[in-house]
């Protein structure tokens, strides 16, 4: 490929951006925040205008395209549909939050928010990156700063909690690079490199040609690439049994930083099987389709069952969000079938709707309730059990009512975000795969069961006399997260607002889709 | 960058009245969040804004139904639909909509003529409660989305609002959240009507999916219509049903969550921790009652495909459930004696007849009942809020009596609900509404013992009430402190229902079955002859005698006696086993605790062993293994390994919950690396950005 740009190269300033923030923000000291907050702010701007200067027809835009190493196949490639976008605002949105919620760090304040400010920086760029070889190093990337932010800032148990989310990951990601190495091998000729564009890849994939390279180079293994390529995003998003990390990194991560492993970083793994997995390896995963919906069933109603049991708060809603994104698997592998039909088609772009906006409503969901889990764990001391509390509606109204509203948009109550998309989920899984949507209601109901025993636990009953003085929130606080309030409802009554932007993304990709 | 802009596309033919259909439940529902915004002490403000509001529903409710009726009158078009496009996916549209037709119209007045009678009411009974402004907000939420409810001409749009109205139920049960038995018993409803919503939802997806639209009527391919109709039926669903007849089934599984249908019924007792109001107008009149008119709606889809018997199997499941449901929950009033419970029992029993008369005599059969149970219902709820106000929050009827004296006013309201609901005959309407179920059920084809059901059903509701009014009202007082009268802005509403409780009888006698006429959309003549039909008068003298005899029976056992609150009941006497059982509420709660609940806590406590002890177990092991691998390499690589990233491999492969050892970590050697890392990606990345 030649190397052409478009215009600014707005996608690389975007990940520039918060980098250079990080820098800073290590030299600010006790300005940290602030810098920290100024650079968010302006990387949500920039976001937003990358969001409105898609092209119309659903097709990936705003291309960068430079040769960087010819000889390995590497080129520095960028481009963002209206998956990549939606990804990028949210990404943007959940790391302001973040920081927002981040109100007493004293220790090495400038460390943290460059930190975070450095996995910001990794999350665009892997959202942005169109060649394997650069959108690992992004994925990569990312890692590091999380695993610091567990590991130096983390609640008591924060060191094997750390470890085991580093090593964990590295192992998915070990999987998914000999993966990709194969490809590479395989796809290159005599003189040729191989490629690793995603572009080139997909366009092989579905033609057919890949799977004729692979096996001509390495015989019958592309089923196991197929299978490599999802360990390393199954244990992202997870899926289970490769979720066992979760609770753990999840509790013990600081909650500023859960919301950023919740909101955004989990949605690297579906962002992955949607722009890699499904469109290079479409086949080999239509053909995996029955246990893999199985395990994505297992996902949906245990990740729920297992929050039921939780003591722990932040362990209850790490769950939650286990089954929050068993709801993208489910439909990401209900939709993997070769689908002749209008009928069978429309269901498909009902669930390719619907995993997206689920993504975005689920990290601005998890990212409020975790942001509302800093706010409970600052007045309280560090405590997070749900039996630590009770009545807290009493003196903290405003508190009970917005964290309410979020638990609620949570288990998906119509009007707020969330039940668009489990709408469009249901909507899409039914006709493809009955059986499993009509044992997924479950995870509907247990997790409604899970969420209101919380509120009656935390918020009702008697107001113990310890927590008679429970502050409120004060208007800054509150202020700074009205707007997230609004958008929970926006998405939920508008859903134009977002998904006129995706549809047109769904429609393209499932039309070069092969399964 | 949005393309297609959700396009609002009214239908030009629909008339005025109907374009701005939407403003019914907008308007509450805007009021509700100007409340919210309210500071607590704004009392009056927040009142009359939602009194005002529900006011301003009730008007155009009314123009709405007077323009119905008018069409009707001159035989003209009866249903005008607006819809519009939500959202697309792929290239189909989500749309919502609303409709205008009769079924619409009866509601529509009926919900806001109700609601703002106990909207009054809670200006009285309220008045002391710190939380009246958030009352009022709730209050107005629910009589919004309950409106919605009725006007939707989308399946979804009718679900959304439905758990709307479910929210704000949770919402006004747990309404005295500092109580532990509220926040529970709200917890309970929202839950177990989940359950039922579950099933709705899939209904509501397969029928989006077999028919490709959402929409109730739109001219000519809407889901209720023909051709969508058709294609249900021929469609199978295995079993030997249709899909037609799956959805239907899925659909009234919602329903029987919402309408407290057996066995989903244990939630709405419960619901008697909220306040009065509440328990009048959302657990009485209309929010339960939202799952008949469900029914009512869907009627086309239910009934399509029906036997030589007239009766599907989707039609002929709700008709038993309701019939048994009737019998049940009558069975267990008799035995309880909180006020507010007995009714709730009551209203379940009631709902049960509702269903059954849908399924067994159509759309209008239920829906009278439907309309006159939602009076008079109302009324006997807001009767109990006065006695237990009057009674300084006692609910306990066996601790009242006498109360005829000391609140007459109360008592007369309160005795002409008790007797619609009896269905005393001629004067009141509860009488026709149910002596049409009762009729529907005898001619039923396919079995008669729903009609027996029923017609025993009659007889306890008639002995249960008895028995509740002569402890309230007759003997002598057994209380503490004397009672006193309610004040009139509370009286005021009871006196209004205890008249439409007797009136809305003439709207669907056999003479003049105007309703069932004017929702079947044909004429209705005035005629004598209606009552000619063979074996009507017989069917009308039986129910008759068997409401005499429930009256008396129940003024045999329980009359002017009083007897102390200590003393054990009349039947517990002579059969103590049974009233046990019956005061136990049949043990049904106790069932589920030890079936459902038990598994649903033994299950979370496996998922949550399998993560702690298998999958967490196995990820122990192999991180096990891969620290002895790292030691023995560590052994041979000692000399030539730089020591920081030995030591951080070491920390690496010692990974995994229960091995790894919480290490110090040096801080110094992690930033290095970072440092390293971010200054190679630097340079990479102006490198590569050369031209």
């Amino acid at each position: 490929m030649n190397a052409m740009t478009t215009g600014f190269p707005i996608l690389t300033l975007l990940t520039v951006l918060p980098l250079i923030g990080a820098v800073i923000a290590l030299f600010a000291g006790r300005h940290a925040r602030a810098v920290a907050i100024i650079t968010a702010l302006v990387c949500l701007i920039v976001s937003l205008i990358i969001w409105t200067r898609l092209p119309a027809d659903g097709s990936i835009g705003l291309v960068e395209l430079h040769n960087w190493a010819p000889s390995l196949g590497v080129e520095y490639h960028l481009g963002v549909d209206g998956l990549g976008a939606l990804m990028l605002v949210l990404s943007a949105i959940v790391t302001l939050m973040s920081i927002d919620a981040a109100h007493r760090v004293h220790h090495m304040p400038g460390l943290f928010f460059g930190l975070v400010l450095m996995l910001e920086a990794g999350l665009f760029g892997s959202f942005t990156a169109l060649n394997f070889f650069h959108w690992f190093l992004f994925w990569e990337l990312s890692l590091i700063p999380a695993f610091f932010l567990i590991k130096l800032w983390g609640g008591p148990r924060r060191g094997p909690a750390a470890t085991q989310f580093l090593v964990y990951t590295m192992a998915g990601s070990v999987a998914l690079l000999v993966s990709f190495l194969a490809v590479f091998l395989s796809t290159g000729g005599a003189n040729a490199p191989g490629t690793m564009d995603f572009v080139e890849l997909a366009q092989l994939a579905s033609s057919g040609v890949l799977t004729q390279m692979v096996t001509a180079h390495l015989g019958a293994v592309m089923p196991w690439l197929a299978i490599g390529v999802l360990a390393g995003f199954a244990v992202k998003v997870p899926l289970m049994p490769f979720h066992t990390w979760l609770p753990a990194a999840y509790a013990e991560a600081p909650s500023p930083v859960t919301m950023l492993l919740t909101g955004a970083m989990s949605k690297m793994g579906v962002y992955g099987l949607l722009r890699i997995a499904i469109p290079v390896f479409g086949v080999q995963i239509a053909a995996m389709r029955t246990p893999l919906l199985v395990l994505a069933v297992i996902t949906v109603v245990m990740g729920a069952w297992a929050a039921a049991a939780q003591k722990d708060l932040k362990r209850v809603f790490a769950y939650s969000s286990v089954n929050h994104l068993g709801y993208c698997l489910l439909a990401i592998f209900a939709l993997a079938v070769p689908a002749p039909g209008a009928a069978a088609q429309a269901s498909q772009a009902a669930a390719l709707n619907g995993v997206i906006l689920q993504m975005f409503n689920h990290g601005l969901t998890a990212a409020t309730i975790f942001w509302f889990m800093a706010i409970i764990q600052m007045r309280s001391g560090g405590l997070r059990g749900i039996d630590d509390f009770g009545g807290l509606r009493k003196p903290a109204p405003i508190l009970a009512g917005l964290m309410g509203i979020a638990l609620f948009s949570s288990l998906g109550l119509p009007g707020l975000n969330s039940f668009v998309s489990e709408f469009l989920i249901f909507r899409g899984v039914f006709p493809l795969s009955w059986v499993a949507a009509t044992i997924s209601v479950l995870g509907l109901l247990i997790t409604a069961a899970v969420l209101l025993t919380v509120i009656q636990k935390v918020f009702n009953g008697p107001v113990p006399e310890h927590w008679a003085k429970f502050p409120d929130l004060h208007h800054a606080e509150w202020m700074a997260l009205a707007p997230v309030i609004i958008l929970m409802f926006l998405v939920g009554l508008v859903p134009q607002v977002i998904l006129g932007n995706i549809n047109p993304t769904a429609v393209h990709l499932l039309a070069h889709w092969r399964f | 960058m949005i393309q297609e802009s959700a396009a609002f596309t009214p239908q030009f033919g629909a008339s005025a009245i109907a374009r701005i259909l939407w403003l019914i439940p907008a308007v509450p529902i805007l009021a509700s969040g100007v409340i919210a915004l309210m500071k607590q002490p704004q009392r009056k403000p927040a009142a009359t804004l939602a009194i005002g509001s529900l006011s301003f529903s009730l008007l155009l409710s009314l123009i709405a139904f007077g323009h119905v009726l008018a069409g009707w009158a001159h035989s003209a078009v009866v249903r005008e639909t607006v819809n519009f496009a939500w959202f697309h996916f792929g290239r189909t549209s989500v749309d919502l909509g609303w409709v205008l037709d009769p079924l619409a119209a009866i509601m529509l007045v009926m919900v806001s003529f109700v609601g703002l009678l106990i909207f009054i009411y809670s200006v009285g009974y309220m008045a002391h409660d710190e939380n009246y402004t958030r009352f009022f907000c709730f209050l107005s939420l629910f009589a919004g989305a309950m409106l919605g409810v009725v006007i939707s001409n989308s399946i979804l749009l009718l679900f959304m609002c439905w758990e709307i109205v479910g929210l704000t139920s949770y919402l006004l049960i747990g309404f005295w959240y500092q109580k532990p038995s509220a926040a529970a018993a709200a917890k309970k409803a929202f839950i177990t009507t989940r359950f039922g919503d579950v099933f709705f939802l899939l209904g509501i997806v397969w029928l989006f999916a077999q028919t490709g639209t959402l929409l109730f009527y739109n001219h000519g391919v809407g889901s209720l219509e023909g051709l969508a109709l058709a294609n249900l039926l021929t469609q199978h669903a295995g079993l030997g049903l249709s899909a037609a007849c799956a959805i239907g089934l899925l659909i009234f599984a919602g329903a029987a969550g919402k309408s407290g249908q057996l066995p989903l019924h244990v939630w709405l007792p419960d619901a008697m921790e909220g306040p009065t109001p509440v328990s009048a107008l959302i657990h009485a009149a209309t929010m339960v009652a939202a799952g008949v008119y469900l029914i009512a709606r869907v009627y086309p889809l239910m009934q399509i495909g029906a036997g030589p018997n007239g009766s599907t199997t989707a039609l002929t499941v709700v008709a038993w459930v309701g019939a048994a449901t009737a019998v049940f929950a009558a069975l267990i009033a008799v035995a309880q004696d909180d006020i507010k419970r007995i009714l709730a029992y009551s209203t379940i029993s009631q709902l049960g007849y509702m269903m059954a008369g849908l399924a067994l005599g159509g759309v209008a059969v239920g829906m009278f009942h439907l309309i006159t149970h939602a009076f008079f219902k109302a009324l006997l709820f807001l009767g109990a809020g006065s006695v237990i106000h009057g009674c300084h929050e006692e609910q306990d009827i066996r601790k009242m009596g006498c109360l005829r004296v000391d609140m007459p006013f109360t008592f007369i309201t309160y005795a002409i609900g008790m007797l619609a609901l009896c269905g005393f005959p001629i004067f009141f309407s509860g009488f026709w509404s149910k002596d049409g179920i009762l009729e529907a059920a005898h001619s039923w084809n396919i079995s008669q013992v729903p009609f027996y059901l029923l017609a025993f059903g009659a007889l306890l509701t008639a002995f249960y009430m008895t028995r509740q009014v002569c402890y309230v009202f007759f003997g002598y007082w057994r209380g503490h402190e004397t009672a006193h009268e309610s004040p009139g802005v509370m009286i005021l509403p009871m006196v209004i229902l205890a008249f439409f409780a007797m009136a809305l009888g003439l709207i669907g006698t056999p003479a003049w079955p105007w309703l069932h006429a004017f929702l079947d959309n044909h004429a209705a003549p005035f005629s004598f002859h209606g009552f000619a039909e063979p074996g009507l008068g017989w069917l009308m003298l039986a129910s008759s005698l068997i409401v005499f005899l429930g009256l008396g029976l129940g003024w045999k056992f329980y009359g002017d006696k009083s007897p102390e609150p200590e003393e054990p009941d009349v039947l517990e006497k002579s059969t103590p086993k049974v009233w046990a059982a019956l005061r136990n509420r049949l043990y049904v709660d106790e069932f589920y605790g030890a079936t459902v609940i038990a598994f649903y806590a033994w299950w979370a406590r496996v998922a949550d062993w399998l993560d702690r002890r298998v999958w967490g177990g196995i990820v122990a092991a192999v991180a096990w293994l891969f620290g002895l691998w790292a030691r023995f390499n560590r052994l041979l690589d000692v000399e030539w390994v730089d020591g920081s990233f030995d030591k951080t491999c070491d920390e690496l492969s010692s990974g995994g919950g229960l091995l790894a050892r919480v290490q110090s970590g040096r801080v110094q050697d992690y930033l290095r690396i970072l440092a390293v890392a971010v200054i190679v990606l630097a340079a990479i990345l102006l490198w590569s950005s050369r031209p």
